[in-house]
This record gives structure tokens, sequence and C-alpha cells, in this order.
């Protein structure tokens, strides 16, 4: 916010708004702690038990590394294959809602479908595509698939409807066809930040891949909660060791292919 | 006759380095589908089995709401609040050390990133799943799976906006021989507030999504009611918890963007 | 088919952007196969808006636009397309690709001949490439054509635009104040440039201008509007200081 300089009435007016709302938001807070019972007393006597839980956490064990790569191979499949699929899906999705380009009757199903993609969590829609396709990795990629779509589908659009109309108008005055249209005087204009969008999007693909498992829509997952149930502590810390490693080095790796694609 | 001119829209070095790219994607597009183990008969017959679903979901279970729906939602957003509370309060010292111009030790920084990183790539879930075998199922559990979660972007986006702050009004601040937390409140704070309230904002928008399937790992909140639907193949119950949790989700980004404006 | 003595008839051309209140009021106007047009007068009297209905960037109202045998206002959108690659088109704002290279930018030119999957692929045909090399040459940018556009100067970017719509080789050129965003010694270059390109070809050739001495110097004709109608259609030598009054109304700019 921009310095308020001049009259003390309005910077005595604003004081006031903002200390209401901040005395209302600790009645709240307190409230709702309450409610949920989120006692000092039970977080404390909750940390003797952390102690001797993060004891068992340690060291972590590689022993069974085998069911570790393959769940982890599983996880970096749904990854890709989703976020192909939904950079496939949303790019013409967010063509078709920018509302620079289309007519109201092609925008508002567009945004209306985007909207209902991004809705959900991706661990619900994963949820209900186990119901309806059964377990495995099938409904994982067709969950995340929903996810990215919507999520990407965003992002274009707001990237296309931010494109200069000059460019376009040049364009569709020689008369060329709608692709090449799109082609010419649309894409070189959103191409870059495409990219960052695609990236990123990849990014949390991977990181919910590894979670869809608990579900039971495949990958990394899968392995962590039945290694919970078994209270097999040693094997969920070397799994999640594995994870930030790997979501660590897909961040790296997409720096990288950014900074290609600047060029 | 002259001999034709060429033209090509890359040098080739630029035509190696995509090539390259393409390439890669491409490979590992193709291995995925390879080996992903999909049976095919279950993409053929995914339509149908959806369809199935929906139909069975119909009609909601409206009269679900009071008593099985109303608790566990308001659970599930108070959790979702006062997770990114704890968030926040924890992200904002972590932000600082994290900040290269804030803390110009090197590897304070790097220690505080690693911790950024690390909370932010173990999910929400998973985190839920630790904090349940700590503290048992229930929304303590839950809370502390959203606030642990969240440090790690809170505190990712609050040390950028730190790092793009402008340097004059700090060395302003230092010449004049202010104590680090004055520099701190009237420096730097002032120069990342409407960052901060956008990234609180948006950290409690993707909360509240996220504390509505925590209770699939017992972590409190509407997921358990939602859990135990499917479980029970009581699809109307579960299609009216769903249509709940679209309508507060859908709450929650109205709200976020009506307090963007007024706030920013 | 009769030999076209005219290129270009406007017949009754209308425009009302709020129903009521016309910008272009019933424009009758015939254009010969060559030489260069000028169109003059204030701005908001519909110079911009009559360019544009020709290649129906703007929809007219009412009215009839007789290019090449058929009334364009009454084409479909596929023949609209076809119609649209013989109309040439140069813009005030230059409206290049800024992030393609000036090579790109040319070939934009043929887009409504090359497949739209050739045309991604960026593969034209050897004759288009050889087109665009001469046309760079034409017009004095043969070092830039790998350059991007956005790295170029006003002067050089209006350059490129007159290029491009070169390239489709076409039998109508309209440019819409092109010279609005040049200095006056680029302005004049640019100017010069049309003049040789209408010399060479036999296309007419309609320019929107707000710089009456610009319009004199280089313009074979000269149509001045003001208030949505043609107030003045005649040699640039005719013009006398009561026209320009009629079209721009008051001395005061003219001492």
């Amino acid at each position: 916010m921009a310095a308020r300089t001049g009259s003390n009435n309005a910077a005595f007016v604003a004081n006031w708004a903002a200390r209401m709302a901040w005395l209302v938001f600790a009645g709240y807070f307190l409230y709702a702690a309450s409610h949920l019972e989120l006692t000092p007393a039970r977080f404390l006597s909750g940390l003797d038990h952390a102690g001797k839980f993060l004891a068992r956490l340690f060291p972590p064990d590689f022993h069974r590394w085998e069911l570790l790569a393959k769940g982890m191979l599983e996880s970096l499949q749904i990854a890709v294959l989703a976020s192909t699929l939904g950079v496939l899906i949303a790019a013409p999705l967010a063509l078709f809602a920018a509302r620079n380009l289309m007519p109201a009757w092609a925008t508002w199903p567009a945004r209306a479908a985007m909207v209902l993609c991004r809705s959900f969590h991706p661990v619900i829609v994963a949820i209900l595509f186990v119901k309806a396709v059964g377990f495995g990795a099938l409904a994982g990629i067709l969950a995340l698939t929903v996810a990215s779509v919507g999520f990407l589908g965003k992002l274009m659009t707001e990237a296309i409807e931010e494109i200069s109309l000059k460019q376009v108008e040049a364009v569709r005055a020689t008369g060329a066809p709608f692709i090449s249209l799109v082609t010419y005087a649309v894409v070189p204009q959103v191409f870059s930040r495409f990219v960052g969008f695609v990236s990123y999007e990849t990014d949390a693909n991977l990181r919910n891949s590894t979670m869809v498992g608990i579900v039971g829509a495949g990958g990394i997952g899968g392995t962590l909660f039945a290694a919970f149930q078994r209270f097999d502590y040693d094997f969920v810390c070397a799994i999640v060791l594995t994870i930030i490693a790997l979501i660590v080095m897909g961040e790296v790796l997409t720096m990288r292919i950014k900074k290609a694609f600047r060029v | 006759m002259t001999s034709a001119r060429l033209w090509q829209r890359f040098t080739p070095a630029e035509r190696m380095a995509r090539f390259t790219v393409y390439f890669a994607v491409v490979a590992a597009i193709a291995a995925s589908l390879q080996t992903v183990q999909v049976i095919p008969e279950f993409i053929s017959d995914a339509p149908e089995q959806m369809a199935d679903m929906l139909r069975r979901m119909w009609p909601v279970a409206w009269g679900f709401y009071p008593e099985g729906v109303h608790e566990p939602l308001l659970d599930s957003l108070h959790i979702a609040t006062l997770g990114t509370v704890f968030a926040v309060l924890m992200a904002v010292p972590v932000a600082f050390l994290a900040a290269k111009n804030v803390t110009p030790f090197a590897w304070v920084n790097y220690t505080a990133k690693v911790i950024l990183v690390s909370a932010r790539s173990v999910n929400t879930l998973i985190w839920a799943l630790f904090f349940v075998a700590v503290f048992g199922p229930g929304a303590l559990a839950g809370t502390l799976a959203i606030a642990f979660h969240s440090i790690g972007f809170t505190g990712k986006l609050l040390g950028e906006a730190l790092e793009e702050s402008n340097r004059g009004s700090i060395e302003a601040l230092q010449a004049a021989g202010a104590p680090w937390l004055a520099v701190a409140l009237k420096g730097y704070w002032p120069q990342v507030r409407p960052a901060f309230w956008g990234i609180v904002l948006f950290r409690w928008d993707i909360n509240v999504r996220e504390s509505a399937v925590l209770g699939f790992v017992g972590a409190g909140g509407v997921g358990m009611a939602l859990d135990t639907a499917l479980n029970l193949f009581q699809w109307e119950r579960a299609a009216m918890i769903l249509i709940a949790i679209f309508a507060v989700v859908l709450a929650a980004e109205v709200a976020t963007t009506q307090l963007r404006k007024r706030i920013l | 088919m009769q030999p076209a003595a005219t290129a270009l008839q406007i017949r009754g051309l209308t425009k009302e952007y709020v129903p009521g209140k016309p910008v272009l009021s019933g424009i009758d106007l015939e254009f010969a196969p060559r030489g260069i047009t000028a169109v003059i007068g204030p701005s908001g009297t519909g110079k911009s808006t009559l360019i544009r209905c020709i290649n129906r960037l703007v929809e007219p109202t009412s009215g009839e636009v007789m290019f090449e045998g058929r009334d364009l206002v009454k084409l479909k959108r596929g023949e609209l397309r076809a119609a649209r690659r013989r109309i040439g088109m140069v813009f005030q704002e230059y409206n290049l690709v800024e992030r393609l290279s000036v090579m790109e930018n040319l070939l934009c030119g043929r887009l409504g001949y090359v497949s739209p999957f050739k045309a991604w692929l960026r593969r034209y045909p050897q004759r288009d490439i050889e087109r665009a090399f001469d046309l760079l040459e034409t017009v004095g940018l043969a070092a830039y054509a790998h350059a991007r556009a956005d790295s170029l100067s006003g002067g050089q970017r209006q350059r490129v635009g007159i290029a491009r719509a070169m390239m489709q080789e076409p039998r109508l050129l309209l440019a819409d104040e092109p010279t609005s965003s040049l200095d006056p010694k680029t302005s004049v270059e640019i100017m010069a440039l049309m003049q040789t390109l209408s010399g060479m070809h036999a296309f007419p050739v309609i320019i929107n201008i707000h710089n009456v001495e610009l319009a004199r110097r280089f313009a074979d004709r000269v149509v001045g509007m003001t208030g949505g109608r043609v107030v003045f259609d005649g040699s640039p030598d005719a013009i006398t200081e009561e026209h320009l009054k009629t079209i721009y109304g008051g001395e005061d700019w003219l001492e």
C-alpha cells in the first residue's frame, strides 16, 4: 500500500479499522483453537511422543530400495504423462477461453470447464478416478491431468488476454487462416510465459504424484502409506528423503530448461 | 543465375539445443507410456465407469448436510485458517534468514532455503501422516500438517519478495544507526507488506482446498466424512459432501479476490 | 471480363458505431488502377474507419465495396480471407510481431497463401524467400533479415511493414496514418518509398494521412473528408485554403 501522506485524519481512520479487524481475528483464533482442541497442553504432551517418533525415523532404512525405486519411477511416469496431457488439453482450451479472441459461446464453456477442473483437490479427484477406473497409475494420471488443465488453463488464458491485439490485427489483414493467425500473432507473444507455466506445473505434478498413491492412484504414495501402517518408520524416512531429493532435482532441471528456452 | 538464397529460422547451434530438448521430452513421454502399468481395458472402460459413478450420485442427499457435513466442514475451515496462521508465524523468521540481502551469511541462507524446500517437497498429506502418528488422529495433526507444508511456499515467496526490496530505505535506516529490528519493521516490512498479504491470501485459499482431504488419513475435517461415505458406497452422501466442499472453495476464492482488491 | 478501369469502387458506404450517429455517411469513391490517393481530414472524421471498412477490419453498416469484381462487404469468412490476401495494409504503429525476426514478419505476408502446417514449420516456397530478400533490398534493410523486429527503429519497422504488405503481391495497398509515429525526416523517406513502389506496380495506394504537406507532395489525388463525408476530391494542386478551411475548420492552424 502506498504511504499515506497528508492529513492525520486519514491515517487515524485506517488504524481503527485495522485494529478492529485484528481484534475480531484474535477472537476467532481463540475460539477456533479451543473448538478444535488445539490446547498447548495437548501439544506439549505430544512433544514427548514426537521425540520418540523422531528417534524411530532415523537412521533411514534403504534396504528395500527396489520397492522404493519402483514406486518413485511410477510417480515420475504419472507426473510426465499428466503434464503432457495437461498441456495438450489446456493450450487449446485456454485459446477458446480468451475473451479478446473468441466469442462468448466459446469462452463461457471453456472457462467453466477450467474452473471445474481447479475446484477439487487432486486427491479428491484421484479418489473419484480410483472408484471409477480402478486402482493404479491410470487414476493418478487422469487426476493430475485434470488438476493441470485447471491450473495451466487459467494462467494461459490470462497470458493470452494480455497480448497486444495490434499484432493480431496486422496478421488478420493479410488474409491468414485462423491457425496461422495463432501461430504467428499469438504464440510468439505468450511462448516464453507458457514455458514458465508448464515448468512450474511439472514441478507441482511431481509433488502431487508422490501423494496420490496414498488413496490408491499409483506411485510412491502407496508404498509410503503401507510403510506407515506397518510402523516401518525407518523406511518411511528413506522414502521421504528420496522424495525431497527428487523434487529438488526436478526444480533444478526445470530452471535449466527455462533458461535454455529464453534464448 | 545467382544460387538460391536460403533462410533458416534458427542457427545450427540453436537447432541442436532445441532438438536435444525436444528429443529428451519425447523420450521421457515415450518411456513413461511404455512402462507405466495401465491395463488398456481400463482406459476404454473408463468413460462408462465414470458415467456410472455419476449416475449413482444422483439424487444428491441434501438432507445429510446438517447432521454429517456442516460440523466437519467448519472444522476444515478452522484447520485451514489456523494452519495458515502458524505457517506464517514460522515462515517469517525463516524467510528473513533466507533472504541474501537481509542475512548476509551464505550458509545461513542455504540452510534456511533447504528447510523451505524440504517443507514444501513433503505433501500436506504426508505431513499429516507424520502428525497423526505423533499426536494421534484429529484436528491437531491436520493443523500442524497444513502449517508445516505451507512454511515452504510462504517462506520461499516471502524470501523472494525480501530479496527484491529496495536497498535505499534500508541503507538510510542503517546509516542512522537503527537496531536490526527497527530496520526490519520500518525498512523491509513496508515494502513487502502488499506482497506479504497477497502471499497469505493465496496460501489460505490453497489451504482451504488442502484441508478438505486431510481427513483421508485421519487428520480431521470433512475428509473423514467423505472417506466414510465412499467406503460405504453411499454415493449420494458423497455427492453432497463434494458439493459442499466446492461451495466453500468457491466462496474462499471470491473472498480472497475481494480482500485482495481492498488491501492491495 | 471488362478491363478494370476502376480497381476499387466504394458506393454508399456508411458506418455507425452508435446507431443514429454515423461516422461515415454514404461515401462514394472510385479508384483507378494506379496512383496514390491521400485521404485527409481532422481526427475522428472517419478516415481510419473508411480505410478499415475496405478490408473489413471494421464492419460497415451498409454500402458496397467493389474489388476484383466482388462486393467485399458481402463476402463470407473464407472468401473474405482470400480477398484480404490481395489487399496489403500498413499501420500507424507498424503492428509487427515484435518477437519474430524481420524475415518472419515479411513471410507473414504469405500466410494467406501457405497452408497453416507449412507456415508453422516455416516452410515457404523458395520463390517467396527470394521475393522476401528482394523486397528487403528494395526497402534498404537487407542486413536486418535475421534481426528481431523489436530491435529496429520506428522508420525501419515501418519499412518492414511496407515490405510485408508488398509480400502479398497485393492489388490494393492501404495505409492507415503510416507516418504519424515517425519523425519528419523519416516520414518523408517512408512516403518516398511508397511513391517508388506505387510507380513500379499497378495497384492503387490509399493513404490515410493528417499531414497535408506530405499529402500534397507525394499523392496523385487528394480526398478531403469532414464530418464523415467527402468534401474534396481532386489533384493536390487544386487544394486551396478555402478547401482546407472546409475540411479542418478554423483558420488559426493555417498560420
